[in-house]
């Protein structure tokens, strides 16, 4: 596919707007990345049959979205400066280079995909957050500038939607279930709500390309995500938590003590084997 | 082998139809609806030649399908003299059931499938809708009944039917 905002001549050095433009779709990538590693963990494991297959299928969902948007990423990494991300290699960068051989402070993902899954109350009270916010981002995003975030976002869309609708179906049946289901859903709460704020928190690099029309000013999208969420609390006998303290960094590389577990045993067999394949 | 010398969309696409998807194998990449455009070059003068480049678009974001499909693309043409051809995925506009063809519909029911409905049925994110009506693809009873949302593929799901009893997938409605 033809990009022609980003007709960069393979000679010149990195530009601002193509950089921001990199860090906002690796910021992209590694939220859906992190969030199916963690949800494939769940494989084998499911409650039930019918649900380990369901959780397992969204993980692919969005591993899915994330190769999209890394190989775009690679793409306009070999496009602008013929720098390898992985400098000591000296290979060009690859959907497989930026996700195993990236560190801690590369990925930009938010907070919340990397928190640990908990039971099967928190995995899912975790998804229903994420996906409700994704649903309104690519709602957005399907009509960027960029034409290929544009396309990735108006694909995953119609996957997402699911998503939403599984997530808040789960949500209500625990949390409107047992006294025990309806407590660890209130204990999921607690643990999670600290790190919704920053899903609504532009970075650098979103405020960068909101002229361009380019990103999403995701900021001004937490009433509508708490509207939603309100309701499906409602119909689950759930409470939204008032002045809990917000958690950020993770947007610009600063991560909880747990990711570097994720990388850890994401990341191993590309670090003690170099280039091995399937 | 085909004179690659005099060639044009209609030989290329037989080939393609022998190309199957390695999940539903009674699916050929054209039934699929995935082939979105062919376009035949002329690649090198002297000899003359000609080069291939074929678009096509995935089912689902993540189907691991996909990677099988491209390379069997590729193999296929070869076999026919192609050398020279580029796979190309296009995202946009998004794939949907729709552009499946009808032969490609009557043989999934044949194979024992139930095909995608013609409109999506169940398209918002609102809890606890009232699932499809899904015809039995042995005895075309609507008496059926989602037992899961995925089945063995991400584009299936897993329905039994009230009436004949069994089991069968249906290629859901994207």
């Amino acid at each position: 596919m033809s990009h022609p905002s980003n007709n960069i001549s393979t000679n010149q050095p990195i530009n601002y707007s193509t950089s921001q433009l990199l860090n906002y779709t690796l910021h992209l990538a590694d939220n859906t990345l992190i969030l199916a590693q963690r949800q494939s963990a769940w494989c084998g494991h499911g409650p039930v049959l019918e649900q380990d297959i369901a959780i397992t299928n969204i993980s692919l969902d969005l591993l899915g979205q994330a190769r999209n948007f890394y190989q775009y990423a690679a793409e306009l990494i070999n496009q602008s400066t013929n720098q390898p991300i992985n400098q000591s290699t000296h290979q060009p960068a690859t959907e497989d280079t930026l996700a195993y051989l990236r560190d801690t402070r590369d990925f930009k993902n938010c907070l919340l995909v990397e928190q640990e899954n908990g039971d099967w109350g928190k995995t899912i009270l975790r998804l229903f957050f994420f996906s409700n916010y994704q649903y309104i981002l690519y709602e957005k995003l399907q009509h960027s500038k960029d034409e290929q975030l544009a396309a990735i976002a108006a694909k995953a869309l119609k996957e997402v939607v699911y998503h939403v609708r599984w997530s808040s179906e789960w949500v209500i049946r625990l949390g409107d279930g047992t006294v025990e289901s309806n407590q660890r859903m209130i204990k999921a709460i607690d643990e999670l709500w600290p790190y919704v704020n920053e899903l609504f928190i532009n970075a650098a690099y979103e405020n960068a390309l909101l002229e361009e029309k380019i990103a999403v000013d995701i900021s001004s999208f937490k009433n509508k995500w708490l509207e939603k969420t309100t309701a499906i609390f409602d119909e689950a006998t759930l409470q939204i938590p008032q002045d809990v303290f917000a958690q950020s960094g993770g947007k610009q590389g600063i991560h909880t003590e747990k990711f570097g577990y994720i990388l850890a045993e994401m990341q191993f067999m590309q670090r003690a084997y170099p280039n091995s394949v399937w | 082998m085909i004179d690659t010398k005099v060639i044009n969309q209609e030989a290329v696409l037989k080939i393609l139809e022998t190309v199957t998807d390695p999940e539903v194998p009674v699916l050929s990449i054209i039934d699929l609806g995935i082939v979105r455009k062919i376009e035949i070059y002329d690649a090198i003068a002297k000899p003359p030649s000609v080069g291939l480049r074929i678009f096509i678009t995935p089912t689902y974001t993540g189907c691991p399908a996909m990677d099988v499909i491209n390379m069997n693309i590729r193999l296929a043409l070869i076999e026919h003299g192609f050398t020279k051809v580029e796979i190309k995925s296009v995202l946009s506009p998004a794939w949907t059931t729709d552009w499946m063809t009808e032969t490609g519909k009557q043989k999934l029911k044949d194979y024992g499938i139930a095909p995608p409905n013609i409109k999506q049925q169940v398209c918002t994110q609102e809890a606890f809708q009232k699932e499809e009506a899904v015809q039995c693809p042995l005895c075309n009873s609507y008496h059926t009944q989602m037992i899961s949302r995925f089945g063995s593929t991400a584009c299936k799901a897993l329905y039994k039917c009230n009436d004949c009893q069994e089991p069968f997938d249906y290629f859901k409605c994207h």
